[in-house]
């Protein structure tokens, strides 16, 4: 598989950010904080793994990204329209009465491949996926994308139970382990442990990575594309609010949108990093 | 009258003679089980399709959502379990990875009610009707007998969006023929009468057919409806009901709560108000005991309706509408 100009996709992941600032300041209300930690990620998946036609959403034979941690979705929404799933002024209707752009996903806009919003649902939806997959003999892949706050609920261990049950290695998850979450560190809130050794005596092939650096997420996923015999999972080490200076690693940035002169602001370093690649 | 002798068959049998003739019309059909395939019946399916026949252990929220993932990927999912924890500990994976994305999934709650026994108030599930019918995009059937359960398996998958079938573990007599009309969302009158109608589902039809029995050896005329559908509700029959009886007495194997009497309730004092009674169990947790102790201590016999149609006909002639 060729790859991308990673010069062109990190300036590309800064012109992903300011969109995501741009319409959470419109919308007034959002989460700052996990969006900003999905940018590479995303553009990893979508602009080099991910089989899919942006002018064919309904291609039955495309790779699915799943969203499970569904407060991240200005992330997506930004990088759908940037794809050209649907024009970027929809962003900026973003949780606006009438709009596809709700504020947790919905089914229906395209790209949009599950609603959620609801956390821990997204791994036992890509089970049945890869399942069914499996049954139509498809090389569809599925990919599940859930924050590490996501994971203390319990669902998402019965689910990872189901994928190594069934040795499902079209399945690859990533999590988005940016180490916060709504009420504090992740580690003060309910120390999750040793998480790699869980996912590993879990069943699963672990693989952690910088999920900031495009190139080392590429590597994770061309690896979880040739594990056989077991589901993979990609644990990518993010900063919460990553890009902008007084978001960065900030509790109280989980759940809040940017006001205007703090808009302004982030655009202003945005545009210094971008000045700075170029 | 009841004359004869019915056939007692458990509903789900009904469901898993249905589900295998399913899965020979139809290779998208997939069942999904947590861990109680056996007791559902969802063994008879994947007896004859192993491949099509997924186990996911005692998890049923993660069913919920693979069988989600199945209907994204067109295919048509039964996941099965027991009602309680179907509809119950699985809540929230129903509402947002299957009502709210309207997949085409198949909720398959068996042990529905007290006439599961022994096993007492945890298996006995006496709120699934009400915790689905509040979900938007859902389908509601609680079929009579185990005809009507076989029908409604096969008929389900014609739906769009998501269903939820409820079934019983106890054998109860088959009083549907293989040729009566189903149709989901249309209830079907056994018999008419002029004073009261007594909508009826599940089992507690058979015991509404013993009570108007009863009531005519007392001169009182009953209108008997099969409301097999709790969602979509058929809201012709019962304001015809309303208009033509004046009286309304409905009948559940299932809290008297937000479930199938208020269902019915919710469309008569909206439209066209007339007195009705409930029999139900009256928030309530369940107990342990043989199914037909059971229905006499939560007052769900034949004369504990007909102790209802008369109480509906007294509020009747009281509002000066008998």
């Amino acid at each position: 598989m060729t790859r991308p100009d990673i010069l062109k996709l990190q300036k590309k992941a800064i012109e992903i950010r300011k969109d995501i600032l741009k319409m959470l300041t419109l919308a007034g209300s959002g989460h700052t904080g996990g969006s900003l930690s999905l940018v590479e990620i995303l553009l990893a998946l979508y602009d080099y793994k991910l089989r899919h036609d942006p002018k064919k959403p309904g291609w039955k034979e495309r790779d699915r990204l799943l969203l499970s941690k569904g407060h991240g979705c200005p992330a997506l929404y930004a990088v759908l329209a940037s794809e050209g799933y649907f024009p970027k002024e929809k962003l900026w209707t973003l949780r606006k009465l009438g709009s596809q752009l709700q504020g947790h996903p919905q089914l229906g806009l395209a790209g949009v491949e599950i609603s959620s919003g609801s956390l821990g649902q997204g791994l036992s939806i890509a089970n049945g996926m890869a399942l069914a997959a499996r049954l139509d003999k498809s090389n569809v892949r599925i990919y599940c994308l859930m924050g590490d706050g996501e994971t203390n609920e319990g669902q998402v261990w019965e689910a990872a139970m189901t994928s190594a049950h069934y040795e499902l290695d079209n399945i690859c998850a990533i999590i988005d382990f940016n180490k916060l979450q709504i009420d504090g560190f992740c580690c003060d809130i309910k120390d999750m442990g040793p998480y790699t050794h869980k996912w590993k005596d879990f069943g699963w092939h672990v693989i952690e990575t910088d999920g900031h650096d495009i190139v080392k997420m590429m590597d994770a996923l061309d690896e979880a594309g040739d594990t056989k015999g077991e589901p993979t999972i990609i644990i990518a080490h993010t900063v919460k609010g990553k890009g902008v200076s007084f978001v960065e690693n900030k509790v109280e940035w989980h759940g809040i949108a940017p006001k205007k002169e703090e808009y302004e602001r982030a655009i202003r370093e945005l545009d210094e990093a971008l000045a700075k690649l170029s | 009258m009841v004359q004869k002798k019915f056939e007692m068959v458990p509903t789900r049998d009904g469901f898993g003679k249905g589900l295998v003739e399913l899965g020979r019309q139809n290779k998208d059909v997939v069942v999904l089980s947590a861990d109680l395939t056996d007791s559902t019946r969802a063994n008879w399916f994947k007896k004859e399709f192993p491949d099509r026949f997924f186990g996911l252990g005692v998890a049923e929220q993660d069913m919920m959502g693979a069988a989600a993932g199945f209907a994204l990927m067109g295919k048509i999912p039964f996941a099965c379990t027991f009602g309680v924890f179907a509809s119950g500990r699985a809540w929230d994976q129903i509402r947002i990875s299957v009502a709210y994305m309207n997949l085409n999934v198949r909720i398959i709650g068996t042990h529905g009610g007290i006439s599961v026994g022994p096993d007492g108030a945890t298996h006995q599930a006496l709120e699934e009707i009400a915790l689905m019918r509040i979900l938007p995009n859902m389908t509601v059937i609680v079929p009579a007998d185990a005809v009507e359960a076989k029908k409604a398996t096969i008929e389900s998958v014609k739906v769009k969006g998501p269903v939820y079938i409820r079934l019983g573990r106890a054998p109860v007599p088959v009083i549907t023929k293989p040729d009566d009309v189903f149709k989901i969302g249309k209830a079907n009158m056994l018999r008419d009468g002029k004073d009261l109608t007594i909508f009826a589902c599940g089992q507690m039809v058979y015991e509404s057919m013993l009570a108007t029995d009863a009531l005519e050896k007392d001169g009182i005329k009953a209108r008997l409806v099969n409301m097999h559908t709790a969602k979509p509700i058929d809201i012709d029959a019962i304001i015809s009901a309303a208009r033509q009886t004046g009286a309304i007495v409905t009948v559940e194997e299932h809290t008297v709560l937000g479930g199938f009497g208020s269902a019915i309730a919710e469309v008569i004092c909206q439209n066209n108000p007339v007195p009705v009674k409930m029999v139900g169990v009256k928030d309530h947790f369940g107990v342990s005991g043989e199914p037909e102790e059971l229905f006499a201590h939560f007052g769900l016999t034949a004369k504990d309706i007909a102790n209802a149609a008369k109480e509906v006909l007294k509020m009747k002639k009281g509002q000066g509408l008998g």
